[in-house]
């Protein structure tokens, strides 16, 4: 196995890991509509995920800038390719990000209404336009010989590609409503199953048509394996809804998703950006560094990671109770009227 | 305006946007890792008060920053695709070893830290925000690195067959002297900045609090924050003028017709000053329509080469050197109007927030405390001085470097071919129309942004210590039926 192998295996794990993580952040900003119905269900969903939001986004990070240094050309491609995908998607994590933090800063119900726009907005563009880009992906776009992207932002919207959009957005939504029904208690947890039980169902028949059109039309044989795993999960995820075992949905929703990013990096390689005429692909070959960038960025990985793993899993057991109304101070944040005198 | 210049100006745009949020938290997370540690160590209450105080700005700032900050990544790739692949084997390692040794600490641990008042022992939380303020500064000496390699590349190859720069020694990449000069010069900027931050704020109140006639709060909670920030302010901002001095000279040998351009000198001289007030037309990049109005003689000299009498070449020569070296029919000279006037504000702006500290602890020597109306100004005053300073200090490193993208390594041993002019690091495939639609969008977001955060800085600020509350809810969390299971306090 070369070195530029072991990478794009790299970087199919650091997309597993912020798509697991941050898939739940997305999915609990997209049901503050649906799920809050007062401003305590809303508090009590966003402190959820309050402490650890941050550092799973961190994962796209690592995912961007190990693409870029493992494989520049990808970087390049697909980056200046995909730019106003990519441009929605990071004025839509802008605002999400600011909202969290801002949201309760002050205490005044307009204030607040914004910023949930804000969090939705935000959550719900990316759910669906990550889907929509690895949909193009393995799909293949419009390369030319320099490996430049020479299609239009129209050509991304195909529907192969918009199914993608729609199996990631139902596939965070439930895995969202699986995660609240996991950490909070009342009557908000049982919205929050009930809701995860339809949602599983849907995720089922969408996703499911999108894997099967993927290993069909863009895949290879032993990606069925992947295919075979991300749908055992998801029927997983049905029946663990239905009979509200929590714990096991939400393992269930987590491996569903790990399936579909073995799925779709199976049927890339040895891709990395397939074009639609093979000759102009960017492959594991022709996109990578050089061998010693390549050995240097592997162990620093293989040094750090193991510590990533270990603190952040951590901060998942410091904040393992469920979250309840009694959790959530009365007021949060200072009021604009409010005088200093 | 094509693709070039709307690139260039979104770069400049979101960078120094970026940095108005950055240096206040790489400076502030420290400071309130120390407020903390005092009051760990002391159990003396008006140190928790300060900081949850500064701590509740510090989150507010540092949302912004991190949101801010992702759009740098991405842009690389979207705007500057031809430089991506022409760096990306040497470039592309610092980003990836700054998100994995760095960012994941920082949102991991603030995270801890913001939800973890009550619910983790003391000391593993204040160890938390300890973490944070350490990997902030670790991401600005990653991303440091990769900027301190577009100044002066080394360790690295030009690899003819491929095209690109190929990293051969990621040592040299993260000893760059380049960076070794640039990273404190970084940091104590920002201790500059976080420390006025809260002298200014402290000032304020101070005065405010005297005149409420609430004597025990002004001397006993904020007149310790003046002293902590101005002393702060004092120390970084001697850092600040001896590491800027080391990269002058860096400069002289590795970029000089940067140095050259800081004082729009034309033509070299021997003993060249320093002059603090030019008028006419520096734009023209003509030099023949200017006079100096005031100067320091020999400083520019010395600035560059440690000695008042040392030769400095000007930029009409430079230019014929580089014209020799890297080919004609290019303006190898930067525009001296930015480079020199930037120069200026920088350093002014850097060294006047320093002088402000030393008049201000002076003032307030052995115990004094102050209800002039004047000082309070004063210090809210002084709080944009030294993010402006730092503004004007990244536009003239940047604008200096200009028209390359990666500058030349000078060294003839150094690294030969890897060099690449701004204009040929621009997206090919990306039409002007798009890179308007981001510009016009990024703006527009940020400038609603910049509003809010303003206003929030301010509300927080007016605050004050004392809504900072100890406990919001006492009662509902002697209720609570296990220990850390109360009601969030910090929470959002």
């Amino acid at each position: 196995m070369e070195l530029s192998d072991v990478w794009f295996v790299l970087i199919a794990v650091l997309w597993t890991g912020y798509l697991v993580l941050e898939g739940f952040d997305f999915g609990v900003g997209m049901l503050v509509p649906v799920l809050g119905r007062d401003e305590t269900d809303r508090r009590v969903m966003i402190n959820t995920i309050g402490p650890v939001w941050d550092g799973n986004e961190v994962w796209l990070l690592t995912a961007g800038g190990a693409t870029f240094a493992a494989f520049p050309e990808w970087y390049a491609s697909m980056f200046s390719g995909f730019y106003l995908a990519l441009l929605l998607i990071l004025l839509a994590l802008i605002v999400r990000i600011v909202a969290f933090e801002w949201r309760g800063k002050i205490d005044d119900a307009a204030w607040r209404r914004r910023f949930d726009v804000a969090l939705i907005v935000g959550s719900w563009v990316p759910a669906v336009l990550w889907g929509v880009a690895f949909g193009n992906l393995v799909r293949g776009v419009a390369l030319d010989a320099d490996h430049q992207y020479v299609g239009s932002f129209g050509d991304l919207l195909n529907p192969f590609a918009l199914l993608g959009g729609a199996t990631t957005a139902l596939i965070f939504l439930t895995h969202g409503a699986v995660f609240l029904a996991l950490k909070t208690d009342g009557d908000i947890r049982h919205r929050a199953a009930r809701l995860a039980e339809r949602g599983a169902v849907a995720t089922l028949v969408v996703a499911g048509a999108f894997a099967v059109w993927t290993q069909v039309a863009y895949s290879v044989t032993w990606t069925w394996a992947a295919t075979t795993l991300a749908a055992a999960a998801l029927v997983g995820l049905v029946v663990a809804t239905r009979l509200r075992r929590e714990g096991w949905a939400f393992i269930a929703s987590a491996v569903a998703i790990v399936g579909a990013v073995v799925l779709i990096f199976g049927s890339l390689y040895p891709d990395v950006m397939p074009a639609l005429d093979p000759a102009n692909s960017l492959t594991v070959d022709n996109a990578s560094s050089t061998d010693y960038t390549l050995t240097i960025m592997t162990w620093v990985a293989a040094i750090l990671t193991p510590f990533v793993l270990a603190y952040q899993g951590w901060t998942y057991w410091v904040f393992r109770k469920r979250l309840t109304a009694e959790h959530i101070p009365p007021h949060a944040g200072l009021t604009f009227s409010g005088s200093v005198s | 305006m094509d693709a070039l210049d709307l690139a260039r100006w979104q770069f400049g745009i979101t960078t120094v946007y970026h940095f108005i949020f950055v240096p206040l938290t790489i400076g502030l997370s420290p400071l309130v890792a120390i407020m903390q540690t005092i009051w760990v160590r002391t159990g003396d209450e008006r140190w928790l008060r300060l900081t949850k105080f500064f701590g509740k700005l510090l989150l507010i700032n540092f949302a912004i920053g991190v949101a801010t900050g992702i759009v740098q990544e991405f842009q690389f790739g979207m705007n500057w695709s031809e430089y991506s692949r022409f760096v990306g084997d040497v470039f592309g390692a610092p980003l990836a070893m700054e998100a994995l040794a760095a960012f994941f600490i920082e949102s991991t641990f603030l995270g801890l830290w913001i939800f973890g008042w009550d619910r983790l022992p003391k000391r593993i939380h204040l160890a938390c925000i300890w973490l944070v303020a350490i990997a902030t500064n670790l991401s600005a000496y990653f991303i440091l690195a990769a900027n301190s390699w577009m100044q002066h590349p080394v360790g690295t190859v030009f690899n003819e067959e491929t095209g690109r720069a190929e990293m051969v020694d990621i040592g040299a990449v993260l000893t760059n002297v380049t960076l070794l000069a640039a990273f404190p010069h970084t940091i104590a900027a920002a201790f500059l900045t976080a420390g006025t931050f809260v002298a200014g704020i402290a000032a304020w109140w101070m005065v405010r609090s005297l005149r409420r006639g609430d004597e025990t709060t002004a001397r006993d909670v904020y007149r310790p924050a003046v002293v902590l920030g101005t002393v702060v302010m004092l120390v970084s901002g001697v850092g600040v003028a001896l590491s800027g001095d080391w990269q002058a000279k860096l400069m002289y040998d590795q970029q000089p017709m940067k140095m050259s351009s800081a004082e729009a000198l034309c033509v070299g001289e021997n003993g060249a000053s320093f002059s603090v007030l030019t008028i006419g037309d520096l734009s023209s990049n003509e030099c023949g329509d200017t006079s100096t109005i005031i100067a320091i003689p020999g400083l520019t000299s010395f600035l560059a080469k440690g000695d008042f009498d040392a030769y400095v070449p000007g930029v009409n020569e430079l230019q014929e050197r580089a014209e020799e070296l890297y080919g004609e029919g290019v303006d190898y000279r930067p525009d001296l109007f930015v480079t020199y006037w930037s120069f200026r504000l920088m350093i002014g702006l850097g060294l006047g927030s320093a002088a402000l500290a030393a008049a201000a602890l002076w003032y307030l020597r052995r115990g004094r405390v102050t209800d002039k109306g004047w000082f309070a100004r004063l210090g809210v005053l002084a709080i944009p001085t030294p993010f402006l300073a730092a503004s004007f200090g990244w536009i003239f490193t940047e604008m200096g470097r200009q028209p390359w993208v990666v500058a030349p390594n000078p060294n003839p041993t150094g690294v030969d071919g890897v060099w690449m002019r701004t204009a040929r690091g621009v997206s090919t495939s990306v039409s002007g129309g798009t890179v308007l639609t981001s510009l016009v969008a990024f703006t527009l977001l940020y400038g609603v942004l910049a509003v809010v955060w303003f206003r929030l800085m301010k509300r927080y600020a007016a605050a004050g210590v004392a809504d900072s509350e100890i406990d919001p809810s006492p009662e509902a969390r002697a209720a609570a039926p296990s220990e850390g299971d109360g009601p969030l306090s910090f929470a959002y």
